[in-house]
């Protein structure tokens, strides 16, 4: 009867971590909302709770109760399902990311038997530990383009429709640099198993390998979350709000749930693969984890406070012939490096 | 339960499948494609094979068909109207060449698999000794398939340096 405290204990992690990273959703809006405001010399939200800290959940319950005006689409499944496409890909990630180093005993004991959580690894904080994490997670992530597609087709507006084809080229030429940045870590790690990973930064984290790969991955991260300087899909100067123009109450809240939760996803990710995951000293190993993705959210926040959008033609131009060919370079050195010293 | 997952997986492959071909509507064609790519990854780690699994989700369904559903977004296409009954003769061909094809397939693979040798010298024991399938693939690929591997790559290195030549417009 092992498997169902098995079940019971992933279950249980499952809710909390779904619970924690919908919360951090919920404050990633208020933190940008906040920076922003700070940046701009404003104060930004401040009126519902102390410090504006209830802002989130007032947010919550407008979006929740707002009408859902249901348009007369020609392809209302495509157009109902979009939201949750994106929202769902955009969450699953976090199935593979480890967040802290154990999140429970080695061994428990259920009515009177011992059941020993560490032959499956139960017992750390981690809900599947993949052997190819980490090209589960480019696989999951890379599915979230549909639902942006799907929506900007299904909206029958023009400016969805361009929001929904940009994001298609888009996604193509930075998936690419992403995953070629993600490989020098590969290769210094020499595995994909994303424990494995963490476990190899215990001395130092791998930024200090992979300078070059950690400023890649990150470039390419914002394309994948599509956050300025490549928000193109919903650049409101030319498309309105693009590929979301056309949704309105929990189907746009699903929209930018899944905004949110892919910049979380990217942070956590890049937190994992360079920053040496929950590895520090003297703090509890989730909390680090916690802070370290803080850190990168707020780089997100920052970044979108310093830059002006590019134009489209600049995007692709620096998607193929400068991000492509320098991570490439960099795999080609990491390469050589591996094989000298490694 | 392997069973069930099989049947399930297997009949959501050949439906979807077919659906690409009967559905008037391009765009819906390339969501059955896309559908049938995840759930023959689902068919793949069944097998255990679980780096081809992610590979076919990753490339197939999260790369190749995002430019498929661009082009066909891009050109606008309209869902196929008045040549229907055209298509509806051409089925009746197809169905018989189909059929005839599958069976000549089935021959060979059949014949190939009763000449190898019982799957002893790279079964799941010698994986699960490499250290699991990644590994295992990676080093089979750059040992014993480091020629066909490398001679791919420089096909699939010639076909892209290709369409660059032909694509590009001549700048004077």
């Amino acid at each position: 009867m092992d498997w169902i405290v098995y079940g019971v204990i992933t279950l249980i992690k499952t809710a909390v971590l779904l619970f924690v990273l919908l919360t951090a959703v919920a404050y990633a809006t208020l933190m940008e909302r906040k920076v922003l405001g700070f940046m701009q010399l404003r104060l930004g939200p401040n009126r519902v709770g102390p410090w504006g800290l209830l802002q989130p959940l007032a947010d919550g319950v407008k979006l929740f109760f707002k009408e859902d005006i249901s348009l007369p689409v020609s392809e209302p499944r495509l157009y109902a399902i979009a939201p949750w496409v994106t929202a769902v890909a955009a969450i699953t990630p976090f199935l593979a990311i480890p967040f802290a180093d154990t999140v429970a005993p080695e061994t428990v004991e259920v009515f009177g038997r011992t059941v020993d959580l560490a032959q499956y690894g139960i017992h750390r904080g981690v809900i599947a530990d993949l052997p190819g994490a980490v090209l589960f997670i480019l696989a999951i992530s890379s599915l979230s383009t549909y639902g942006v597609v799907l929506g900007g087709w299904a909206s029958d507006n023009r400016y969805s429709l361009l929001g929904g084809i940009r994001v298609t080229a888009q996604m193509i030429s930075y998936e690419l640099s992403l995953g070629m940045a993600v490989v020098g870590v590969l290769l210094v790690a020499g595995s994909m198993r994303l424990t494995e990973i963490v476990d190899a930064q215990a001395r130092l984290p791998f930024i200090v390998y992979q300078p070059l790969g950690f400023v890649l991955y990150l470039t390419a991260a914002f394309a994948e979350a599509c956050r300025t300087p490549f928000d193109l899909i919903e650049c409101e100067n030319e498309l309105v709000a693009g590929y979301h123009t056309e949704y309105s109450s929990m189907k746009f809240g699903l929209f930018q749930l899944a905004e949110y939760a892919h910049i979380i996803t990217v942070s956590a990710v890049a937190v994992t693969l360079y920053l040496g995951g929950w590895q520090g000293p003297w703090l509890p190993s989730g909390l680090w984890f916690v802070l370290k993705t803080g850190a990168l959210v707020f780089f997100f926040i920052w970044v979108r406070a310093t830059y002006p959008r590019v134009r489209y033609d600049q995007l692709m131009s620096f998607g193929w012939k400068v991000l492509l060919p320098l991570s490439l370079a960099n795999i080609l050195a990491t390469g050589c490096a591996v094989a000298w010293w490694g | 339960m392997e069973l069930f997952l099989f049947v399930t997986f297997s009949a959501l492959t050949v439906g979807s499948a077919a659906a690409v071909v009967w559905h008037p509507h391009p765009v819906k064609s390339a969501l059955f494609l896309i559908l049938s790519f995840f759930s023959m990854g689902g068919l793949y780690l069944l097998l255990q094979a679980e780096f081809i699994a992610l590979m076919q989700v990753l490339v197939y369904a999260g790369a190749v068909m995002v430019l498929f559903l661009f082009v066909i977004m891009l050109l606008n296409l309209k869902p196929r109207g008045e040549d229907r009954a055209a298509f509806k003769v051409r089925v009746r061909w197809a169905v018989p060449l189909v059929l005839f094809f599958v069976g000549g397939v089935l021959t060979a693979v059949t014949g190939a698999l009763a000449r190898l040798a019982p799957a002893g010298s790279h079964g799941p024991d010698w994986v699960a000794a490499q250290g699991g399938n990644i590994r295992a693939l990676g080093r089979l690929l750059f040992t014993r398939g480091l020629l066909p591997f490398e001679v791919t790559s420089v096909l699939l290195l010639v076909a892209v340096v290709g369409v660059m030549v032909l694509a590009k417009k001549e700048r004077r």
